[in-house]
C-alpha cells in the first residue's frame, strides 16, 4: 500500500464557488502511490468539482496541490496530462459521429508524417478494447454504442495514454456486473503496476471490494478520511449522510403478483439495428406486467433491455407483435402515442435521450406533464413550481433553484430531474431504464420508495437495472434476457444472484419458461 | 444535506451570464450614444421612428425566424416567398390576373379589397410554409436544402406570377397599412407608423407565446434536445412543421406591409432579406444550434441593424460598405456568443 508520508497527489484549502453555490469550501484530500482512492458523497457534495480541478478542467478558486512532491497549478486538461494526471469523466466526451478508434486517439493520433496510422490505431484501439473484455469493432461509431459501451470506450481511452494518476468519476454506474467485475480486474493490475487511482462510485460494495483508502465529502466539505480496512458500509454511509440511517434498503415486502393484466406483449420480434440488417434485437418477446407489481427485467450490457422498453413505448419501430394495455389491442407508433396510452419511460442515458441541458430544471420536470399543469394554452408558472418543490423533498435534488439550469446540477441531481419528470406523469404503466444510474445511497433507497408506492397506488412499474442486488430488491418478479430473448421468469422470493446469472448468461440451457 | 443547507453565498454574480445576456442590448445603446455624438439628428423622433419603420418588414419576418432557429432549423426561403405572396395579394387587391396590371388607383369596387388581399399574401406565406415544413419533417430533408430549394421555387413563382412587371397603385385603404402614422400627437406630432405598430405588436403576442405557453416550451424543447423532446412525448413532427407554417404567416404578413408601404408589390422583392432577418434573430442572441434564445433579442438585432445602416446612411457611408459591416458583425455576433459559452462551461 502506500506511504502516508510521501502521498503522490496532495491537495489542501481547495476552495471552488459557482453563482449560487460553493461547491467545495476548504477541502483537503491526499492519494497515495500505488494507491486506489475512493472519493465519496452524496449527489452533489463536490466530488466531480474536485475531480475538474485536478485534471484541469476548472480553477480553483483557492488551495494549493502538490503532485510528486512539487506544488502544481494544473492550468489545462493538456498540462494535466502531460503530468501524468488522466480522467475518465462522469458525463461522457466522446465525439458521437467519430469512430471508437478515433475517440480513443483523439488528438493523438500515431501518424507517419502528415498521415494518420489508421491501420496502427485500430490495432492498438482493439488491443485494449479487448484487454477490458469488450470487443467492439474500432471503426464503429460511437453514437451506435450503448451506454456501457460508451462509458468501456472512455476507460480505454484513459489506458491508452501514459499515466501516473487516473481518475473515474463513476466508471461503473453504467455498466452491468460483468463488465464491472471486469474494470475491477483492471484496477487491480493498474494498481499492481503501481498507478494511483481516484475512484468515485454511489455502490459501496465496490468500494470495500476494492480500494485502499477513502475520503468522503459532504456539502463541499472534508466529512471523513481513512482506511478502508478500519470501517464498515455504516460507517461511510454515516460520513456521507451525516445522520444515522437504518433499515435503508426496505425490501419491498412481496407485493401482489395477482394484479389484474395492465401490459401484454405478444410475440415482439425486431431484426437489424442500423448496421446489420440480420441483427437480432428484439426475438419474440412475450410478456405480461400487472397493476400492483414490480417487474424487473434482468440481462447483460445488450441484452435487448432497453430495446425491449424503447419498443414498447413507441420509441423504435418493430417488426411483428402487438400491444395490450388493460386487455385491449394498442397502436404505438411513437412516444406521444404511448404516453396518451398511459405508458411512460424514464430512459437509460439522461444526456441524450432526457436532458434539455439548455433549460431550468423547472421546465426539464414538467416537460412530461405540461397538460396537467397548464391552464389553457399556458403553463402555470404556480403548479409548475409546486411540483418541482414536491419532488426536490421527496428525492432531495440538490439545486440553487428552480430556474438553474439543469447543465449546473451535478449528475445524480441530473438524473433525479429524470426521474421525477416521469415519476410526475403518474402513467398506468411506468418503464424505468436504469433508475437509480449515479443516484447516491439515500437517494437510491427514496427512489425505491417512491417505486413501491407507485406500485401500491396500482401501476405496473417495469424496472431495468443492471445492479442485481437493486432488481433483487425492488423486483416482485423477474425476467432475464440474452441475446434479445426472454430467456427465464422466477419470483423475487425464488431468485439469488447465482440464480439470475445463470438465467442471464446460459439463457439457452435455463428453464425456457417465457411468460406465456 | 438538504438544498436548504446551502451556503449563503448567492450575491456571487454571474458576470459571464450577464454579459451574454445583455451584451446585444448594451451594443445596441453604445451605438446609439456613437451615432447621437457624430450626428446630433440621429436623436430626433422623426429618425428614430423611421429606424423602426424601415426594420418592420425584416423585423416581423425574423419573429417567424426566431421559431424555426430555436428548433435548430432555418429558413432561407422567406424573401421569395414574401415577393410571391406579395404579388398574389396586390393580384387581388386589383381584382384578379387580368386587372392586375391596370394603372392608376382602382377603385375598391373594381378590387376585391385590402382585407382579401391581406388574407391572400397571408395564406400563401402559410401554405408554402407549410409545404416547406412537411418536407422537412415527413420527407426528412434537411431545412437548409429544403428551403433553400423554396428560395429558388417562390421567387421562380413570383417572376412567373409577376409576368415581368411590377403591380402597383393601390386603394388607400391598403397603403394606409404601410404608410399612415397612429397616436399623431405622441413624440412631439411624429406620431408612430403602422408597419412599426404592427411589428412591435407581434413580437410581444410572439415573446408570449414562446415564454409562457406550452407550445412555446416545446419549440425550445425540440431545438434543446430533439430526442428527448420526442421522448417527452412530444409530437416533434408536428411542432417542427408548425414553425415553418409561423415563418409563412410573417412572410405573406410583411408581404402585405411592404407592397402597402412601397405601393407596389413586385417579383425582385425581399432579395437578400433571408441575409438580414438571420442575422437579426443571430445578432439577438439566438442559438443557430436551437433551443436557446428570445423575440426580445430578435427585437433588439432587428433595431440593431436598422440603427447601424441607419447611422452609415446618415454618416454618407456608402451602401457598399453597409454590406459588408454586416456580414462582419454576423459573424462576430456569433463568435461573441460561442466565445461565453465556451467560458460558462467552467
Ligand atoms: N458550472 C456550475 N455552475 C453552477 N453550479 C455548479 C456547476 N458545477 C457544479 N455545480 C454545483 O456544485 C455542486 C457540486 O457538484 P458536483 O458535480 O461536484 O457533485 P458530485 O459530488 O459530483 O455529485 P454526483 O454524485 O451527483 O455526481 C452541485 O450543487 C452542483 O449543482
Ligand atoms: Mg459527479
Amino acid at each position: 500500500m502506500m506511504t502516508a508520508a510521501d502521498p503522490l497527489l496532495s491537495v489542501t484549502g481547495l476552495t471552488k464557488r459557482f453563482p449560487g453555490v460553493v461547491a467545495l469550501s476548504d477541502v483537503s484530500l491526499s492519494v497515495g502511490r500505488g494507491e486506489v482512492h475512493a472519493l465519496l458523497g452524496e449527489n452533489g457534495a463536490g466530488k466531480s468539482t474536485l475531480l475538474k480541478i485536478l485534471s484541469g478542467a476548472q480553477a480553483p478558486d483557492e488551495g494549493s496541490i502538490v503532485f510528486d512532491g512539487r506544488p502544481v497549478t494544473i492550468h489545462s486538461p493538456l498540462a494535466a496530462q502531460e503530468m501524468g494526471i488522466v480522467t475518465i469523466y462522469q458525463e461522457f466526451n466522446l465525439v458521437p459521429h467519430l469512430t471508437i478508434a478515433e475517440n480513443v486517439f483523439i488528438g493523438r493520433e500515431p501518424r507517419r508524417g502528415p498521415f494518420i496510422q489508421w491501420r496502427r490505431m485500430e490495432r492498438e484501439t482493439r488491443a485494449i478494447l479487448e484487454r477490458i473484455g469488450m470487443p467492439l469493432d474500432p471503426r464503429r461509431t460511437v453514437r451506435t454504442l450503448s451506454v456501457a459501451e460508451q462509458q468501456m470506450v472512455e476507460i480505454a481511452r484513459a489506458l491508452s495514454m501514459r499515466s501516473r494518476l487516473i481518475i473515474m468519476d463513476e466508471p461503473t454506474s453504467a455498466l452491468s456486473e460483468a463488465e464491472v467485475t471486469k474494470l475491477m480486474g483492471i484496477v487491480r493490475d493498474l494498481r499492481a503496476e503501481g498507478l494511483s487511482i481516484i475512484f468515485v462510485t454511489h455502490r459501496l460494495d465496490e468500494v470495500m471490494a476494492i480500494c485502499d483508502r477513502f475520503t468522503v465529502l459532504r456539502d463541499g466539505r472534508n466529512a471523513g478520511a481513512g482506511a478502508i480496512a478500519d470501517v464498515t458500509v455504516d460507517d461511510i454511509i454515516r460520513l456521507m449522510v451525516g445522520r444515522d440511517v437504518e433499515a435503508l434498503f426496505a425490501r419491498r415486502d412481496d407485493g401482489p403478483t395477482e394484479g389484474a393484466e395492465a401490459l401484454r406483449v405478444e410475440h415482439l420480434s425486431r431484426h437489424g439495428d442500423g448496421r446489420d440488417p440480420h441483427a437480432v434485437v428484439l426475438d419474440d418477446i412475450s410478456l405480461v406486467a400487472r397493476r400492483g407489481e414490480i417487474l424487473g427485467i434482468a440481462g447483460l450490457v445488450g441484452s435487448g433491455r432497453t430495446e425491449l422498453a424503447r419498443a414498447i413505448f413507441g420509441a423504435d419501430p418493430v417488426d411483428r407483435g402487438r400491444i395490450f394495455i388493460d386487455g385491449k389491442q394498442a397502436w404505438i407508433r411513437a412516444p406521444h402515442h404511448a404516453i396518451r396510452l398511459g405508458i411512460g419511460l424514464a430512459p437509460e442515458d439522461r444526456k441524450q435521450q432526457a436532458l434539455f441541458l439548455a433549460l431550468a430544471i423547472r421546465a426539464n420536470i414538467s416537460m412530461a406533464t405540461l397538460d396537467r399543469l397548464s391552464r389553457g394554452i399556458f403553463v402555470s408558472e404556480k403548479a409548475e413550481l409546486a411540483q418541482v418543490e414536491e419532488f426536490r423533498k421527496a428525492l432531495n435534488i440538490r439545486m440553487a433553484s428552480p430556474e438553474q439550469r439543469v447543465a449546473l446540477l451535478s449528475g445524480g441531481n441530473q438524473q433525479k430531474v429524470v426521474l421525477a419528470r416521469w415519476l410526475a406523469l403518474r402513467p398506468k404503466i411506468l418503464i424505468v431504464d436504469e433508475p437509480t444510474r449515479g443516484i447516491d445511497v439515500a437517494a437510491k433507497a427514496e427512489v425505491h420508495q417512491l417505486l413501491y408506492d407507485m406500485a401500491r397506488s396500482g401501476i405496473a412499474v417495469i424496472a431495468i437495472s443492471s445492479e442485481l442486488p437493486e432488481i433483487l430488491t425492488i423486483s416482485d418478479r423477474i425476467i432475464t434476457m440474452r441475446a434479445g430473448r426472454i430467456t427465464g421468469e422466477i419470483l423475487r422470493r425464488d431468485a439469488t444472484e447465482e440464480k439470475l446469472m445463470r438465467m442471464m448468461t446460459l439463457g439457452d440451457t435455463a428453464p425456457a419458461a417465457a411468460a406465456e | 444535506m438538504t438544498a436548504d443547507a446551502l451556503p449563503a453565498q448567492r450575491k456571487q454574480i454571474d458576470t459571464i451570464g450577464l454579459l451574454g445576456r445583455f451584451a446585444p442590448l448594451i451594443f445596441l445603446l453604445v451605438l446609439m450614444v456613437a451615432f447621437w455624438l457624430a450626428e446630433p439628428n440621429f436623436v430626433k423622433p422623426l429618425n428614430l421612428t423611421n429606424i423602426v419603420l424601415q426594420v418592420s418588414v425584416t423585423g416581423l419576418l425574423a419573429i417567424g425566424m426566431t421559431f424555426v432557429i430555436l428548433t435548430a432549423g432555418i429558413d432561407l426561403s422567406v424573401g421569395s416567398l414574401l415577393a410571391f405572396a406579395g404579388l398574389v395579394g396586390a393580384a387581388v387587391a386589383k381584382g384578379g390576373l387580368e386587372s392586375r396590371f391596370a394603372v392608376g388607383d382602382v377603385t375598391e369596387a373594381a378590387g376585391y379589397g385590402w382585407g382579401l388581399a391581406m388574407l391572400a399574401a397571408i395564406a400563401v406565406g402559410v401554405i408554402g410554409g407549410t409545404l416547406q415544413g412537411l418536407a422537412i419533417t415527413w420527407l426528412r430533408v434537411p431545412p437548409f436544402v429544403v428551403t433553400l430549394g423554396g428560395m429558388s421555387v417562390f421567387r421562380g413563382a413570383a417572376l412567373l406570377f409577376s409576368g415581368g412587371g411590377p403591380i402597383s397603385g393601390f386603394s388607400e385603404g391598403y397603403t394606409m397599412w404601410g404608410k399612415e402614422r397612429l397616436f399623431r400627437d405622441l413624440l412631439g406630432g411624429v406620431g408612430l407608423p403602422v408597419p412599426a405598430l404592427i411589428f412591435l405588436g407581434f413580437a410581444v403576442i410572439a415573446f408570449i407565446v414562446l415564454r409562457y405557453t406550452r407550445y412555446g416550451r416545446h419549440v425550445y424543447a425540440v431545438g434543446g434536445n430533439l430526442e428527448a423532446a420526442r421522448l417527452s412525448g412530444l409530437n416533434v413532427r408536428f411542432i417542427i412543421t408548425s414553425v415553418y407554417v409561423i415563418m409563412g404567416f410573417f412572410a405573406g404578413l410583411g408581404a402585405f406591409v411592404l407592397s402597402a408601404r412601397l405601393d407596389s408589390a413586385e417579383a425582385v422583392a425581399g432579395q437578400g432579406y433571408e441575409l438580414t432577418v438571420i442575422a437579426s434573430v443571430v445578432i439577438g442572441g439566438t442559438s443557430l444550434f436551437g433551443g436557446q434564445g428570445s423575440v426580445v433579442g430578435t427585437v433588439i438585432g432587428a433595431l440593431l441593424i436598422g440603427v447601424m445602416l441607419n447611422g452609415l446612411q446618415l454618416n454618407n457611408v456608402s451602401s457598399y460598405i453597409q454590406q459588408i459591416v454586416i456580414g462582419l458583425v454576423i459573424v462576430l455576433a456569433v463568435a461573441f456568443d460561442l466565445f461565453l459559452k465556451s467560458r460558462r462551461k467552467t
